[in-house]
């Protein structure tokens, strides 16, 4: 039997205007198991805390129930002082009478009735409360980022800082990811690759940072401090300590019609390749499904070309296992494809483009060596018409329902630099609203429309037709004047919606971190705990978490940074005591609970029991503590009751219940 | 007018609420001061999928006449799914109840965030005036006579 | 029959099976059991027709512990429960060998009684050897007839189909016997009035008598130990015989079930005060199909079943009082 002792706080006139805090105190007395009641003032108070420390000591008690605030409030408080006193803080129960009783109710009588009541359950309650102690787990100081773009590179430098091993996982041959892709920046008009290629060489550089690209995450197992990962290292087919970077395979690979994916597919590139000139790691891959080696089995001239001897047609994909206290997402995004909008004719002409295939179009590498040209034709556009909202803000299904965040900024510095360098070139941009929320981002756009006479219509545009001759003729409305618009342009660009990298979801999976429907990772506050998720170890890095410009995603980075650092510098995680824990006895061993256990912390061993004198091998589910959060998905799902929640025990909510129902 | 009419109706209901999202939304009607009868009684889960359809089925036996569960709108659980395993067995249950006769009015789900306070309130007040309407439940605790 | 006893013989003989898991005669010509064969002589008793309604699979979690493997004489209606066991990790696959055995409906004792055959002696017709058109029983009173379909069990009017699931060979032919619509009879009830509703269950629950019969011939009811015999919800203790317990007991078993129970019918089928338990699972059944897709437990191998998965877009709880 436990020796119980409740302590009733008047919280000055919150609770004891509405509720007789003696009466309740008195009542306590006459439930079972309580062996000591008073009330106070103010019970989180010193002299508060003070009072039941001394209870505790002078009549030995087991547990105690505190009616006061909230336990969101004072749970820790209470828990706290009755581990000072010697009592295990799991025998500490809150009846909530302030926020759910005195302070919504006006009649003192039933107000009062009411406190009582939640006073009961709390006692029935902690009367089959059993001390309970977090456990504690090994971090291993070492991180992982998965992506290599700017918020990855970000991430790892500021953890590689201070001072700890971080390992980039990065799917294409090289890191540098979208920002690498783009030719200048807003609002301040840099050039993309003149502010990225030094991060990234900083990243090679650093003794700290293990870059492995051409790779890509196959496995994760473990918790948070203690991660295992598999990461499979693609076979490069070059040896990556021998290439020099020299380029003259590239040069000589007979195998010259692939896509490139850097310049969007508006050029080709060799099947031997470097994604770009300043791609780091400087060591190209062979494209295995276009090299005719690898199709046909004769070729083999970049072999011959190599003075390094640095190709290997033999490399094998490898598999690395690695241990990792954190894990960092940034795995990006990428534009939507545009297969649902057909009134946009994007498939239908060459010189309706994407903006990031604009971004390739006017960068000096890309396809037109920066020259602004029809891709049709190779003539300098002279009407140029920007849509933007394409597949954002839909609400229908065909599209996102998001805004993209980025395609009002861009399209503003488009149009900015066209004008600019092409002082003839007429633009015109079709906008829903124009978004520009930002340090000198409203500035930005309104240089754009007032300095560089952009044209800008609020309106949508419901077709664009190629004619015949190479024009476009853009069909739209002008939502202010409230007419018909109709727009010959040489050129048009697409502000396509952006959409979370679509392997995230096989990521997020792996790592239990949850998603939302749009496949952007969920955060574990969407206002207190932007960078973590819900699975504890996991952050979140850029545009995986939502659509964010690049200063956002290098602060975001930060953060998920100084959430992963803030972990490493741990020895040891206190873990949830509050955690499922399976009867050998009972279970079943039907794999129902690992079913509904969002974190993968349910296992299953073949164990030796002794049921009573039977002794045999049986299948049970183990629970492992670190992993568990404690949310009772399983115990629900358990139909022999197997699976219970310490702390949330079936017993203690069935005790509450018949409390209050009594 | 029989002596057991005279005495007022005073309904019994269980509010189960999920930590993160509907207590939470409780204590903030609690601070707002936004009013519900005292016949509402919280119990406090970590999770809506804590709730079990036996913790329910007692309550009623135990004599309640309402029982309400609240958790975090689907795609906030804090725990990510367990609303979703929740919505389920509940959807499922009500049904069964419905199924036997028992006034569907007598159970109810409602997804309430931290920072809804105001519909925490609203939903307890319409709650509780369906239940004061359907009157004392006695369909469930008499469902199988004794022999 | 000979068929499956001759094939029985040779796999105990090569060694392939250490035993067979069967149906053996009882005392009476309509009451044959489950049993174990392991010797030729074993046989004499073995029996297989139209009465051998029992599910044999979930004898298969006591058989997979024993040494060797266990010949199994599955009907195609009990492959489905064998396949949702094998989900749930409750028998192994590799222990089993699987004889699918013909089936063209079993039947209901309860039924032909109801059609005034009483005082049965021997009954010819039910050998699953013929179509299983008419039945010929000799009782006391002296020869009668009656139709096969017209003393069938309930569920073989709501067959799944005459194809078995899983299995390593099929012994005789069978027929899919559907002739009814699955869901009629929860239809019906969904129909009536909340009085006539509660009126209806609690006629039908009075009758029980906490034998525990459905929970030991359902398959899904397969829990090492109960809940309602552990500690674990008080709802074992004596003071609660009475109440929670009594009171819910049906309710709580069909949500243990929901998703898993593959509609075989071993609870309406063995309970002797004749309640027709299976509305309960058949309810659940039909919920899932309507609010989360057709969904047959038991169908194949699965791992998650509807009650262990969730999408973004399910229907709220609420519909229940929408749909009125």
């Amino acid at each position: 039997m436990q020796r119980i002792g409740v302590f009733v706080c008047h919280c000055g006139s919150n609770i004891a205007a509405t509720v007789d805090v003696k009466k309740v105190a008195e009542m306590a007395l006459m439930e079972p198991g309580v062996v000591h009641a008073e009330d106070y003032q103010y019970m989180c108070s010193e002299a508060g805390q003070a009072k039941i420390q001394a209870a505790i000591q002078e009549k030995n008690l087991t547990g105690i129930v505190v009616c006061s605030c909230s336990p969101r409030m004072h749970e820790t408080t209470f828990r706290n002082a009755a581990q000072r006193a010697g009592l295990n803080p799991y025998m500490v129960e809150i009846a909530n009478i302030r926020e759910h009783c005195s302070w919504i109710h006006k009649d003192m009588e039933e107000a009062t009735k009411k406190a009582v009541i939640l006073m009961r359950a709390a006692i029935a309650k902690v009367n089959l409360n059993t001390p309970l102690k977090p456990g504690e787990s090994r971090v291993t100081k070492r991180a992982l980022v998965i992506g290599g773009g700017i918020a990855g590179i970000q991430t790892a430098l500021d953890i590689a800082d201070a001072g700890y091993k971080v390992d980039i996982v990065e799917k294409t041959p090289s890191i540098g990811g979208r920002m690498s892709q783009l030719d200048k920046t807003f609002p301040t008009l840099d050039c993309s690759a003149c502010i990225l290629t030094p991060k990234m060489v900083e990243a090679n550089a650093h003794e700290n940072i293990t870059i492995y690209t051409y790779s890509e995450v196959e496995k994760v197992s473990g918790f948070v401090g203690d991660f295992v990962v598999d990461i499979r290292k693609k076979a490069r087919s070059v040896n990556m300590d021998k290439c020099t970077g020299c380029g003259v395979c590239q040069e000589k690979c007979p195998s010259k019609k692939t896509p490139s994916e850097f310049n969007r597919g508006l050029n080709t590139r060799s099947a031997i390749y470097t994604p770009f000139a300043q791609a780091i790691p400087n060591v190209p891959v062979i494209d295995r499904e276009n090299c005719i080696k690898f199709k046909t089995g004769k070729c083999g001239v970049c072999a011959k070309v190599c003075q390094a001897g640095a190709i290997e047609y033999d490399q094998q994909d490898e598999i690395i296992t690695e241990k990792y206290g954190a894990i960092v997402v940034a795995t990006g995004f990428d534009m939507i494809k545009l297969d649902n909008y057909d009134e946009y004719a994007y498939s239908q002409s060459k010189d309706i483009v994407t903006s990031l295939e604009l971004e390739r179009i006017m960068n000096a590498a890309g396809p037109t060596k920066g020259h602004l040209e029809r891709l049709s034709d190779g003539k300098a556009p002279k009407e140029m018409v920007f849509i933007q909202c394409v597949g954002s803000r839909c609400a229908d299904n065909r599209g996102k329902s998001y805004c993209s965040k980025i395609c009002c900024m861009y399209t503003a510095k488009h149009a900015m630099l066209i004008r600019d360098k092409y002082p003839d070139v007429n633009v015109t941009v079709f906008y829903i609203d124009v978004r520009t929320p930002g340090k000198n981002f409203d500035e930005f756009y309104r240089r754009a429309v007032e300095d560089y006479g952009v044209n800008y219509i609020k309106g949508q545009v419901g077709k664009v037709i190629p004619q015949p001759g190479g024009k476009l003729l853009v069909r739209g409305v002008d939502l202010i004047d409230n007419k018909q618009i109709l727009k010959e342009a040489d050129m048009v660009v697409l502000a396509a919606a952006i959409e979370p990298n679509p392997d995230v979801r096989k990521i997020a999976t792996m790592l239990t971190a949850s998603i939302d429907t749009n496949n952007f990772l969920t955060e574990a506050h969407a206002k207190l705990r932007p960078v973590e998720s819900p699975t504890a170890g996991i952050f979140l890095s850029g545009v995986c978490q939502g659509p964010k410009d690049i200063p956002e995603t290098v602060s975001q980075a930060g953060a998920a940074a100084v959430k992963a650092i803030g972990l490493l510098a741990k020895d040891k995680l206190m873990t949830n005591p509050c955690t499922a824990h399976s009867d050998e006895l009972l279970c079943n061993g039907c794999s129902q609970c690992a079913n509904v256990c969002p974190y993968g912390a349910i296992s299953y061993e073949d164990r030796l029991v002794n049921d009573h004198g039977i002794r045999e091998t049986r299948r049970i589910a183990v629970v492992n503590n670190a992993l568990c959060q404690g949310c009772g998905a399983c115990t629900v799902t358990c139909p022999s009751g197997a699976m219970d929640l310490q702390g949330f025990s079936n017993r203690q909510i069935l005790a509450e219940v018949d409390a209050i129902c009594q | 007018m029989s002596i057991e009419a005279k005495e007022e109706f005073r309904p019994k209901i269980v509010a189960f609420c999920c930590n993160w999202c509907s207590y939470a939304g409780a204590d903030l009607a609690g601070s707002s001061r936004l009013a519900y009868p005292a016949d509402v009684k919280i119990i406090r889960v970590p999770c809506s999928c804590r709730v079990n359809p036996m913790f329910i089925l007692r309550a009623f036996e135990k004599g309640a006449d309402g029982v309400i569960l609240c958790g975090c709108h689907p795609g906030d659980c804090h725990y990510s799914t367990g609303n979703y395993y929740a919505r389920r067995r509940m959807t499922l249950l009500f049904s069964m109840l419905d199924y036997l006769g028992v006034e569907n009015g007598r159970t109810r789900v409602e997804w309430v965030s931290a920072a809804e306070g105001v519909k925490f309130s609203t939903t307890m007040n319409e709650f509780v005036e369906k239940i004061y309407s359907l009157g004392k439940n006695v369909r469930l605790g008499d469902l199988r006579c004794r022999q | 029959m000979q068929a499956i006893i001759d094939r029985a013989k040779e796999l105990l003989a090569d060694g392939t099976v250490a035993r067979v898991l069967g149906w053996k005669a009882g005392d009476l010509p309509y009451n044959p059991e489950p049993a174990y064969f392991e010797k030729e002589e074993d046989f004499k008793d073995f029996v297989y027709n139209g009465f051998c309604g029992a599910n044999l699979s979930k004898l298969m979690i006591e058989a997979c512990k024993l040494e060797g493997k266990t010949m199994v004489c599955l009907k195609p209606c009990d492959t489905y429960s064998f396949n949702q066991l094998l989900s749930e990790h409750r028998i192994d696959r590799e222990k089993a060998y699987i004889v699918g055995v013909g089936c063209k409906g079993k039947l209901d004792i309860e039924r032909m009684r109801k059609m005034g055959i009483k005082g049965i002696k021997s009954i010819s017709g039910a050998e699953m050897t013929d179509d299983c058109e008419t039945l010929t029983i000799q009782t006391i009173y002296g020869e009668k007839t009656c139709k096969y379909a017209d003393a069938m069990l309930e569920r073989c009017h709501v067959c799944k189909g005459k194809e078995h699931k899983i299995y390593d060979e099929i012994i005789g032919e069978s027929k899919d016997t559907q002739d009814a619509e699955r869901f009629a009879e929860v239809e019906r009830i969904e129909a009536m009035s909340p009085e006539e509703k509660f009126a209806y269950f609690q006629k039908e629950l009075s009758k029980c008598i906490r034998c525990n019969a459905c929970r030991n011939a359902c398959p899904a009811c397969s829990c090492r130990k109960c809940v309602f015999d552990s500690t674990k919800f008080d709802s074992a203790q004596k003071a609660n015989v009475d109440s929670f317990e009594e009171k819910m007991f049906h309710i709580i078993r069909a949500f243990h079930v929901a998703g898993r129970c593959t509609d075989c019918g071993e609870c309406s089928r063995v309970c002797p005060q004749g309640i027709p338990l299976h509305l309960f699972n058949r309810k659940f059944i039909k919920d899932i199909d309507e609010f989360y897709g057709e969904y047959q437990a038991g169908e194949e191998v699965v791992e998650k079943g509807p009650l262990t998965s969730y999408t973004f877009e399910d229907v709220e709880p609420g519909i229940v009082a929408e749909r009125g």
